[in-house]
């Protein structure tokens, strides 16, 4: 949290941004001085036009005056555009250093309420730069300039200036970001349980209607917003006090310096200048005490970001990556161990396999049991505690990732739709595919109707058109045969697919990856008569392994399921 | 003004901060007063170290007024959220089960939370600042016209520009905005659809390739998003201009009053000081009117939401109990806890009778259901098949009073089920519903949602039945292990085993499965089918099933399609409409 604003100024120079940044601060402190002169101007005017001098005596003045209520407004609007425009540049800024850190392959799934709060959490830069940093400039020039104007005038009246804009531009920003800190370490996880509580009251309304427990959960998220109603209340009682706090320091600095000008007898034009000039030095700091709660919320934002920024990735990639053997291409996995947590137990505990050019494995087993490891090990998603993987004899961890991904693909079951056209969300699989590719990978993949009836420019995804779940997968599919692997993934291809539709899709695929070397991860067996082994994980371990009729000869896992979904298959008969 | 939110606001506390808001702001003039009256010398009642005395003390009382505004302020805010909050969870509690607010209920759940707190802005901010904004400059313009008509009339000319030009500017700005708005918002979803699709860009060595799309991407935001900034900051230059300028117009003929002699030191002071305050107000109101947009908006997504139009005439809109023929004449209720417990002898099962029900949904043609005549005797255990959206769901449904009949009654031993009393006899049924919800608390909270009393040997005794124990007693915090977002996640079968332990703990005499069995693999299958089976024995029970090992713990099966019931055929596994399915 300390560190953010050096984070933040290695950012403003790396993305070569001072030069705008100071642009902006200055036409900012411009705006502030140009509201200071005005006053001044016209406090100086009226004073001295009170001893009835000559008229030539007040023309500069009344020309300042006039100059400076021009010049502010369009100082401030300047301000406001290079402010703002520095803040997206920024944000660019930030974006694409996220990303750059999200790119390595990490372990983590991050869910995608995280992944929008770090996207939020990005744009808290823009935030700090408009909100906080801009205005805390220009009142720090501000501040300066009318106690130097003070002290020419007035050294002890520069001095009670001086005290006044500290405690109101420094002392009270600092207290109200601690008391939002402090705030906020209370109020994050009563928003928290809030939500839950609101998310059980509408997603779990069946159950607690059918067991009458609907009071009882009603009451309990009542509770807990009259906690958070109480948390609120207490913060707005402090950052109440940091405004008032502002505001009686500005006051009683304005009585004393009037007090000192009279006492001293510098003059009615030199007091109504001071005192006049000691109230509108204020106006830029008074806003500070609500930036100072708002940086407290920047801070954590900035804070969660770095945090990210500095995770390291999660596997090393060699420093000089040995060149991928050519296909076609054998792949041998050696005793492979993988723990997810360095406490926890291994994922993956000893497994062996062996996928040579044009055979297809099929990797089944209870949900838990590493599948979905082993084919992140082996696309390098992840480096193995020990073992190895090999391909053509080369063990992978001397290879890039995007190599060993270049070899060795398939259909992940992240598989994402983009908000992009569904030529480009194909077209990411193969960059120079021609039409006729699209065209056959499609076909292949049995999604020519659907894009046929689509049209290949509509938008898909976000607000734009909808894909069943079988033909989120068929485009997955497509873009696996566009992209034309070696060695092709399947990770639960039918996942949450009714029953037909998967079966269908599973006849497909098997269809499309004939002659191709296959590793299918699966929870149905519907086919697996036509692959060449299947493997039995259980709790990280290969339990079982053989072909179709030798599992079903021996009793185990395999037999179990093939019984239960033999009953399961007369619904289709 | 928000007329909805600020009938709900209204009350001690709002009138509280208005009236400290106003009070404040009165407090100004006096200051200038005081402040003119110290800096010129002139006599007032008081002059010297007693003025400044006088003027320190109105500045103390005016930051004690600022405060007391923002303590009642956010005592208004937090007391409006919660009722509002209370009001939207009710409501939308009573609707989810009648469907339909599956796919927006994410949102809905952000609207009770971060969506009300949007509303902060209008009733801390705009409420106070409207107030201060009616009354402040028409005080300082009556005291102007006292000192010094001729800057009145200045301030009384210029004064309305800053509304005029606000809404000319603003609504300039708005058309801008709104043309940029779509482009803009897709620019920056843009940025979180690639961060979300990273794993597939991986997958096909696209990601390094993204990071150039994504800054050129975000240039192209910014050179959008600057060309509408430049039309709306333009409003506040013209604002800050009038404000300047009108103070320029007023100090110079004043200076040069003084200098003819034809006007006081003091008056001449107290119109400097005082004449910025005419402006202030209403600028600073424009900023909160902004600040305030988002909460006007959630106001308005709240207030839509508890519209009884929306959503059409839901069943659940009266309050549970309420408006309804209260004859407590359900056989055996109020059952307490322990009464029959879940091994002994099972409660005297009920007879449910559906003559001639027909169900419409708003805004669908077809009837869900189309006069179902269907009776299920008491002990019986019924079986529902049939394509999805058949109307098989609605059955159970209609149980639960999460959908009333249309036309046709529904008959418990004999009794016309709009006459019993809901919640009462809900206590009647156990439900385990297609996608169990499991609450963020312990295992054991989770298993006693319907019976709150019971003590844990309970608990346990429901787990073991429904095959849940043997993974619940493996769990480090066993029975105490808390479940969601940042507890344990269960796998779809454990979901549904600890979802049946409910029903068996619940003990009730009337049992409704949907679709128990759904999304899960063979072994879990095998584990669930076998605590059903134990569960509908001596109970009256209708299950809704698509998976043929659940079909085999039936009495009987009954196929349902279109809304309509077309075979009803004797059970179990081997019966002929099983095989033709």
């Amino acid at each position: 949290m300390a560190a953010a604003p050096t984070e933040i100024a290695k950012l403003l120079v790396r993305g070569g941004l001072l030069p705008r940044l100071t642009w902006a601060a200055l036409a900012g402190a411009a705006a502030e001085l140009a509201g200071l002169g005005l006053i001044a101007a016209a406090a100086w005017l009226i004073a001295r036009a009170a001893q009835q001098p000559e008229l030539a005596a007040l023309t500069v003045a009344i020309v300042a005056v006039r100059a400076f209520a021009i010049t502010k407004g369009i100082f401030r609007y300047g301000e406001r555009l290079t402010g703002h425009d520095v803040a997206l540049r920024a944000q660019s800024e930030v974006r694409g250093r996220l990303y750059d850190a999200l790119v390595p392959a990490r372990a983590d799934r991050r869910g995608g309420d995280v992944l929008s709060r770090m996207v939020g959490d990005a744009d808290a830069v823009q935030d700090l730069l408009v909100r906080v940093l801009l205005p805390a400039l220009a009142a720090l020039v501000t501040g300066v300039v009318a106690v130097v104007l003070s002290l020419a005038l007035l050294p002890s009246a520069g001095a009670v200036l001086t005290v006044g804009l500290v405690v109101a531009g420094i002392l009270v920003p600092l207290s109200t970001a601690a008391a939002a800190r402090r705030a906020a370490v209370r109020l994050a996880p009563a928003r928290g349980e809030l939500a839950e509580r609101s998310a059980d009251l509408i997603h779990g309304a069946p159950d607690l209607m059918a067991y009458g427990a609907s009071e009882r959960a009603l009451s309990a998220a009542s509770e807990v917003g009259a906690r958070l109603g109480r948390l609120e209340r207490s913060a707005a009682r402090v950052s109440g006090a940091g405004l008032a706090a502002s505001m009686l320091v500005q006051g009683l600095t304005v009585v004393g310096v009037a007090l000192l000008a009279i006492g001293a007898g510098v003059g009615q034009v030199a007091t109504a200048v001071l005192a006049l000039t000691s109230l509108v030095a204020f106006e830029p700091v008074l806003p500070l005490a609500a930036a100072g709660e708002r940086f407290a919320g920047i801070g954590t934002a900035l804070g969660r970001l770095r945090s990210v920024l500095a995770t390291p990735p999660a596997l090393r990639e060699p420093e000089r990556p040995a060149a991928m053997p050519p296909t076609p291409l054998t792949v041998e996995i050696d005793d492979i161990r993988v723990r997810h947590r360095p406490e926890g137990p291994p994922a993956l505990d000893g497994v062996s396999l062996r996928l040579a050019p044009g055979r297809r494995t099929a990797l089944i087993g209870p949900s838990g049991a590493g599948k979905s490891t082993l084919l992140a090990a082996l696309m390098r998603f992840l480096d193995p505690e020990s073992g190895s993987i090999r391909i053509n004899g080369v063990d992978i961890a001397e290879l890039s990732g995007d190599d060993v991904r270049a070899g060795i693909r398939g259909l992940t079951q992240d598989a994402y739709v983009f908000h992009a056209s569904l030529r480009d969300n194909l077209r990411l699989a193969g960059p120079e595919a021609t039409e006729a590719e699209l065209t056959e990978a499609v076909r292949r993949a049995r999604l020519l109707p659907f894009v046929e009836r689509t049209g290949w420019e509509t938008v898909m995804g976000g607000d734009g058109a909808t894909m069943s779940g079988g033909q989120r997968q068929r485009l997955a599919l497509a873009r696996v045969l566009l992209a034309d692997p070696a060695v092709v993934v399947l990770d639960e291809p039918t996942e949450a697919l009714d029953s037909e539709t998967a079966d269908r899709l599973l006849d497909d695929l098997l269809t499309a990856t004939e002659g191709r070397t296959t590793l299918m991860v699966t929870h149905r067996l519907h086919g697996l008569d036509r692959v060449d082994e299947i493997v039995v994980l259980d709790a990280g371990r290969v339990v079982q392994r053989g072909s179709h009729d030798d599992l079903l000869a021996a009793p185990g896992y395999y037999r179990d399921l093939w019984e239960s979904e033999r009953l399961t298959a007369r619904h289709d008969a | 003004m928000h007329k909805d939110l600020v009938r709900l606001a209204r009350g001690r506390h709002l009138y509280v901060c208005l009236l400290a808001a106003v009070a404040a702001g009165l407090l100004v003039l006096v200051q200038a007063e005081l402040l003119a009256g110290l800096l010129s010398g002139a006599p007032l009642i008081v002059q010297g170290a007693a003025l400044a005395g006088v003027l320190a003390t109105v500045i103390a009382s005016r930051a004690g007024l600022v405060w007391i505004q923002g303590v009642f302020a956010a005592r208004t805010a937090t007391a409006l959220k919660l009722t509002l909050r209370n009001r939207l969870l009710a409501h939308l509690h009573r609707q989810a089960p009648g469907g339909g607010a599956d796919r927006r209920s994410g949102e809905l759940v952000t609207l009770t939370g971060r969506g009300l707190d949007s509303l902060d802005p209008y009733i801390t901010g705009y409420l106070p600042q409207a107030a201060v904004a009616a009354v402040i400059p028409v005080a300082v313009l009556i005291r102007l016209t006292v000192a010094d008509l001729a800057t009145a009339v200045i301030v009384l000319l210029t004064l309305p520009l800053i509304p005029i030009f606000g809404a000319l500017v603003g609504w300039q700005t708005k058309v801008a905005t709104e043309r940029q708005w779509h482009a803009l918002t897709r620019l920056g979803g843009h940025f979180l659809d690639v961060v979300q699709g990273l794993p597939t860009l991986r997958v096909f060595g696209r990601a390094r390739h993204q990071a150039t799309v994504i800054r050129s991407v975000a240039d192209a935001h910014r050179s959008a998003t600057m060309a509408t900034l430049r039309i709306a900051f333009l409003s506040s230059l013209v604002l800050e201009l009038v404000a300047t300028l009108s103070l320029a117009l007023v100090a110079v003929p004043v200076g040069l009053r003084l200098l003819a002699g034809s006007l006081d030191l003091h008056t001449a002071l107290l119109v400097l000081i005082l004449a910025p305050e005419a402006y202030v107000p209403l600028r600073v109101l424009g900023l909160r009117f902004h600040a305030a947009m988002e909460g006007v908006a959630a106001a308005d997504q709240a207030f839509a939401a508890l519209a009884p139009s929306s959503g059409g005439e839901q069943p659940g809109d009266t309050a549970p109990g309420s408006g309804q023929p209260a004859a407590a004449v359900t056989p055996r209720i109020g059952r307490a806890y322990g009464e029959s417990a879940a091994t002994g002898v099972p409660p005297e099962p009920g007879r449910i009778r559906f003559e001639a029900v027909t169900v419409r949904f708003p805004g669908r043609a077809e009837p869900a259901l189309d006069e179902v005549h269907l009776a299920v005797e008491p002990g019986e255990c019924v079986a529902l098949v049939g394509p999805s959206g058949a109307g098989k769901s609605t059955l159970l449904h209609l149980l639960l009073g999460f959908a009333r009949p249309a036309e046709g009654r529904i008959l418990i031993d004999g009794v016309d089920l709009a006459a019993l009393a809901e919640d009462r006899w809900r206590r009647e049924l156990a439900f385990v519903p297609q996608n169990p919800h499991l609450f963020a608390t312990t295992i054991a909270e989770n298993i006693r949602l319907g019976s709150p009393d019971a003590p844990l040997d309970a608990v346990r005794e429901a787990a073991v039945a429904a095959h849940a124990d043997e993974f619940v007693s493996r769990l480090p915090h066993g029975y105490d292990t808390e479940l969601g977002e940042r507890g344990l996640g269960l796998s779809a079968g454990q979901r549904q085993r600890i979802a049946l332990a409910r029903a068996f703990l619940r003990d009730a005499p009337i049992l409704l499965l949907d679709e128990p069995t759904a999304r899960l693999d063979g072994r879990s299958e095998a584990a669930v089918v076998d605590a059903a089976r134990k569960l509908t024995r001596g109970r009256t029970s209708l299950i809704v099933a698509h998976r043929p090992a659940i079909l085999g713990i039936a009495d009987r099966i009954v196929r349902v399609d279109q809304g309509r019931i077309v075979t009803a055929a004797p059970g179990p596994a081997d019966s002929p409409l099983l095989r033709s399915m």
